[in-house]
């Protein structure tokens, strides 16, 4: 500002300096006004030359090179844009696909065990059976030989009895006798051993 | 003479006497620092505008850089109508900067250094524009000088300003130009001479002092043509939008 204020006071001094001594030397060039003609026309020609040029044939390619410029990188931004897309299609594509074959393996194994069980299933109700089968024939077989084993073993009591005694006193008791004996003896001892 | 400040701004023929008719239209130093700036931009634009590669390199980019510089100027100040008078704010802007840069090397002569180019410059803006605003308005352009919103007892009074001011347009823009251009150049001589006087034992302190100035003018160089072309397109403004 005060450099402002400094050159006006300046300029007026010289301007009043030039207009009251203008055919002197040491005033303001600027306002001499020899050359005012020559100046104005040279930047008349000048200027307009520039101008025409620059009109005509400098910007115009300026502001071309910018435009493709500015195409060619939405373009690009374009075509960056369709690649990710596709991308991000294919991407999905694979993520389908990975989806269903997981479902797949997952259908394929719970198949594979279903059959498995039933199959252990189908083996274990038959072992179970057969295992039935004869642990009830053993039993019966067993319940028969329970029942045999009880006359077999009097029988042989009253045999062994028998000669024992022989053996003892030399003499020959009834069989029937020891026979009797031996079963009484016995219907005391189970009776005992329902007891116990 | 020639350690006179002011004598840096003497204009004198080059070669012969050209005359055209009566007037005397020589070709001067002035002459030929109009057209060494107009011959440096051309140059410079057109090498910059010739390759088309998506990567610019560096005359590319300064040209590109600088067209999208005045196109946002142009856009931000006067609108979007302001687009056809693009080319000519771009010349006028590059012209200035040219010149004024041009003057800046030691022992150039500074085109805008000259009132009456600049003021030639500004007297054509000023005339441009007023054509603009009456053919886009008609005498509805005259409102320009009616604010809205002003109590009807002030409305002589503004108008008077508002013309006065309309008017003094070309003068401020041209001296604002003029004059910087002036100081500037009369003070780095001045301090020049300074260093010269004072010799090897003083003459430091205005020697430090004039690379201050160069920088200084440097810029002031670049800032006198923006103002220069942004206050054309203000001007150019009103003249389109008429909102005053």
């Amino acid at each position: 500002m005060l450099k402002k204020i400094i050159i006006s006071i300046f300029i007026t001094c010289f301007a009043c300096v030039n207009l009251v001594f203008a055919a002197e030397s040491g005033g303001m060039p600027q306002l001499n006004p020899e050359f005012w003609i020559s100046q104005i026309f040279w930047l008349i020609i000048t200027f307009g030359i520039l101008f025409i040029v620059l009109t005509k044939v400098i910007l115009p390619k300026i502001s071309d090179n910018l435009e493709t410029r500015k195409s060619q990188i939405l373009e690009n931004i374009e075509t960056a844009d369709r690649q990710k897309e596709e991308s991000q299609k294919k991407i999905d594509e694979y993520e389908k696909i990975i989806l269903d074959s997981k479902v797949k393996a997952k259908n394929y194994f719970n198949q594979a065990r279903e059959k498995i069980l039933e199959d252990i299933n189908k083996k274990r109700n038959a072992l179970e059976k057969d295992l039935d089968e004869e642990i009830s024939s053993v039993e019966n077989e067993l319940s028969e030989f329970r029942k045999k084993s009880g006359e077999k073993i009097n029988k042989i009591a009253a045999e062994t009895s028998a000669e024992l005694i022989k053996e003892l006193i030399g003499e020959e008791v009834n069989s029937s006798s020891i026979a009797a004996i031996v079963e009484d003896q016995a219907k005391l001892n189970k009776e005992r051993k329902d007891v116990i | 003479m020639a350690s006179n400040p002011m004598y840096q701004f003497n204009v004198y023929r080059i070669g012969p006497e050209i005359k055209l008719g009566s007037v005397d239209i020589s070709f001067t130093n002035a002459s030929l620092f109009m057209v060494i700036s107009s011959l440096a931009i051309l140059i410079i634009f057109n090498l910059g505008a010739k390759k088309k590669t998506l990567i610019p390199d560096k005359l590319q980019l300064l040209s590109e850089l600088s067209y999208s510089f005045v196109a946002k100027m142009i856009s931000d100040t006067a609108g979007s109508k302001a687009k056809p008078y693009f080319s000519f704010i771009f010349s006028l802007f590059m012209f200035v900067l040219f010149c004024n840069m041009f003057g800046m090397i030691p022992y150039a002569f500074t085109v805008t250094s000259h009132i009456i180019v600049t003021f030639m410059l500004a007297a054509f803006i000023f005339v441009g524009v007023t054509i603009i605003g009456f053919m886009k308005h008609g005498l509805g352009y005259l409102k320009l000088f009616v604010p809205s919103g002003v109590p009807m007892v002030l409305l002589p009074l503004i108008v008077v300003i508002e013309i006065i001011s309309y008017l003094s347009r070309p003068i401020s823009l041209s001296v604002r130009l003029f004059a910087n251009m002036m100081a500037g150049h009369t003070m780095m001589k001045v301090f020049g001479g300074f260093v010269i006087s004072l010799g090897i034992v003083g003459g430091w302190l205005p020697l430090s002092f004039s690379v201050a100035l160069t920088g200084l003018e440097i810029l002031v160089a670049f800032l006198q043509a923006y103002v220069f072309a942004i206050l054309t397109c203000i001007y150019l403004n009103d003249a389109l939008n008429l909102h005053h």
